[in-house]
């Protein structure tokens, strides 16, 4: 029984960490979606930001310059995205396409002329990176109070500082969007531009505003991928994460709470899996992890269908934004 | 749009070309940036692709897959779909493949096998394209989303059947076992040497023939056919479609199955004509790359097929980085074809205020 609780306990610790990436993302796609722009690249910022994070850690010795590093490299992506289809009224998949794309070819091609060494960056020592916290008394309460002691030693205690700045994110997120009058011009340029334009407030400067917002989040994801949980950049090391963010914040209606329970829903999914490689369960027999993993793509594909109460996108969303004359 | 007042041969040369310049010249900044020479790396990369023993073949065998897939994305596009699920599409494709010469290759003629196996290749390719065709047009989820997700859908697939129902025995990594003898599709280098012609040895295949064909057909099918008319104007506007009579989701539907289907027979190059066998991540990329073949291509089979040449020589001609250069890899090419898709995709109008304000007064001038 104690070995069961403990496997379960540490599964739910493992959720956290697998979800903090997908729901600093999903909170950026919610931003750049709300104001009108689809945001498939998500993973490609999320990559960039994470070598950027990496690379000048390596090499100033300090996680702080590096989180920075991966926030303006994500903003400046973000920038080119916003160039594309705020300002050329550009296809803004193919924009976000050709992100993603260039931040595989370029993080690889800057990796061997920085470091030579095959496109992954030095191993970061640990003061190079963000350390995981522990709370005070973890260990006393987990010998003292049974369950609760041992759910704070494991599951809230022990993390680093991004995973709380992911769940501070949602609570921003959520009070920017729902609760300031630059929230709600913020849902308005997403949904009817024309009205927010006659108000005599810029369409293209709320976009801009709110893909730099997301441009921060994805910063901060990548850098929790490669100088917090990771301790350098590999290649592709984001591997579809991205696109699990995406899928998560549909799958949350394009609203921060529920975005958070399908991001830790999906990271639930994806540490059950890799704890159940292996493993025969009685009555079931092996599971496939592969299926398991695809989870989350499923349940999406069936929810956007309608199947499970809906999801309907912002109303402007894809569309550039013609001011009439 | 200003682009329409721009003369033809400037809307569909020039400003492609203008495009794909602007992005090799960001490309040869990055290059100089880290410090090596991109005039050289563009003769290695122009040498590697043509002018090496063997190299032309090489080239066209990249080539071959690029056509697939650009043909797929354009298919789509003509009816204002956004098809980016080209790498599932192709992957279950070469599931369809293997079923069929796994199957019945030990049972049947190879030749009877190897028509089959391609039907088997368009196939698989179609229902992975039709299904979100149906989602689109019957339940109105984004196509762009659902593809997205069909991509790793079939990833898992093939991952689960290939490191477990259809893994060889006695086998450590994820394959099926090898086809049987003769059900593949010859290499050229072979047909060539049975008519006493030499030629270097490359896994250029039939399929590349399969793909001049299958670009013609695409030719037809959109430009000289009642269905292509309908599947344009759906795209062009879907009420002037119901206006006229016919039923959008039914044309949003054979869109994405042809588009499926093409993007699936890129299978026949990897599998049916080199791999012999199915291997897992086949599909490596050439699904995404279709999008730029098809951008650059304008969605016209003659624009795709130079806009594959184009891409066929930057992955041959990109392998040859990695031995002559330390700095520059094959990845180089990645972040080239990035470029590309963002200057004349996202980008694409950037320079036409520029290239009117050159153009159309020099036009109200002569008229």
């Amino acid at each position: 029984m104690d070995d069961l609780w403990l496997q379960f306990i540490l599964t739910i610790d493992a959720t956290m960490r697998v979800a903090t990436p997908l729901i600093l993302c999903a909170m950026a796609g919610i931003f750049s979606e709300r104001s009108g722009i689809i945001d498939i690249s998500l993973e490609g910022k999320m990559l960039m930001s994470a070598f950027a994070a990496a690379s000048v850690a390596a090499v100033s010795g300090s996680p702080w310059l590096g989180l920075g590093a991966a926030i303006l490299v994500s903003i400046l992506a973000s920038l080119l995205h916003g160039f594309a289809c705020i300002t050329h009224r550009g296809n803004q998949v193919i924009s976000g396409l050709a992100i993603n794309i260039l931040a595989s070819g370029l993080t690889v091609t800057l990796g061997i002329a920085f470091f030579a060494m095959g496109g992954q960056t030095p191993m970061l020592a640990k003061t190079e990176r963000f350390q995981s916290i522990t709370l005070p008394a973890a260990d006393w309460m987990s010998a003292h109070i049974p369950l609760v002691g041992s759910v704070y030693k494991e599951v809230i205690s022990g993390h680093n500082l991004l995973v709380w700045v992911s769940l501070i994110a949602v609570v921003i997120t959520a009070h920017i969007v729902f609760k300031t009058s630059f929230g709600l011009r913020l849902r308005a340029v997403g949904e009817k531009p024309e009205a927010v334009d006659s108000a005599g407030i810029s369409v293209p400067l709320m976009r801009y505003q709110a893909v730099i917002i997301a441009g921060i989040l994805c910063g901060i994801a990548g850098a929790y991928l490669s100088i917090a949980t990771g301790a350098g950049f590999v290649r592709e090391m984001t591997a579809g994460k991205g696109y699990i963010a995406l899928a998560a914040m549909i799958f949350g209606k394009w609203r921060p709470w529920p975005a958070l329970f399908a991001c830790l829903m999906f990271g639930f999914l994806e540490a059950v899996a890799a704890r159940l490689q292996g493993v025969s369960l009685p009555m079931i027999g092996e599971i496939s992890t592969d299926l398991v993993l695809a989870a989350p793509y499923v349940l999406t594909v069936i929810l956007l269908a309608g199947f499970i109460g809906g999801a309907v996108p912002p109303k402007a969303i894809g569309e550039p934004y013609i001011k009439e004359r | 749009m200003s682009d329409k007042s721009l003369p033809r041969w400037v809307d569909v040369g020039l400003l492609p070309l203008i495009n794909i310049m602007a992005a090799f010249v960001v490309a040869g900044i990055i290059i100089a940036l880290v410090g090596e020479n991109p005039l050289e790396a563009l003769s290695v990369m122009v040498k590697g692709a043509f002018v090496y023993k063997g190299s032309l073949g090489y080239t066209l065998y990249y080539t071959t897959n690029f056509i697939f897939t650009g043909l797929a994305v354009a298919v789509a596009f003509h009816a204002l779909l956004f098809n980016i699920g080209g790498e599932g599409q192709a992957a279950m494709g070469g599931l369809g493949v293997g079923l069929v010469a796994l199957w019945l290759g030990p049972i049947l003629p190879p030749l009877l096998v190897i028509i089959l196996a391609i039907g088997g290749a368009a196939a698989f390719g179609a229902l992975w394209g039709v299904v979100p065709g149906y989602l689109q047009a019957k339940r109105g989820s984004h196509i762009v989303i659902t593809t997205i997700m069909f991509n790793f859908i079939a990833a898992s697939i093939m991952v689960w059947l290939l490191a477990g129902m259809l893994m060889a025995p006695g086998q450590m990594s994820p394959e099926t076992d090898r086809f049987t003898e003769g059900v593949s599709l010859a290499k050229i280098h072979e047909i060539a040497a049975y008519f006493g012609i030499k030629m270097a040895r490359s896994p250029l295949n039939l399929s590349f023939i399969v793909a001049l064909l299958a670009s013609f057909g695409v030719w037809v099918l959109i430009w000289r056919t009642r269905l292509g008319y309908i599947i344009r104007a759906t795209g062009f506007s879907q009420k002037a479609a119901i206006y006229a009579g016919h039923l959008p989701a039914r044309y949003i539907m054979i869109a994405m199955a042809i588009s499926g289907a093409l993007a699936g027979m890129m299978a026949l190059n990897e599998i049916l004509g080199v791999q012999h066998r199915v291997i897992l991540n086949f599909t490596s990329g050439y699904g995404f790359t279709g999008i730029a073949v098809a951008l650059m291509g304008r969605n016209h089979p003659v624009g795709i097929i130079l806009a594959s040449l184009l891409f066929g020589a930057l992955y041959q001609g990109g392998a040859e980085l990695d031995f002559e250069f330390q700095t520059i890899t094959r990845e180089m090419v990645l972040m080239i074809q990035g470029l590309i898709i963002l200057f004349s995709g996202a980008l694409a109008y950037m320079f036409t205020p520029w290239l009117a304000r050159f153009f159309v007064k020099k036009e109200a001038v002569n008229g």
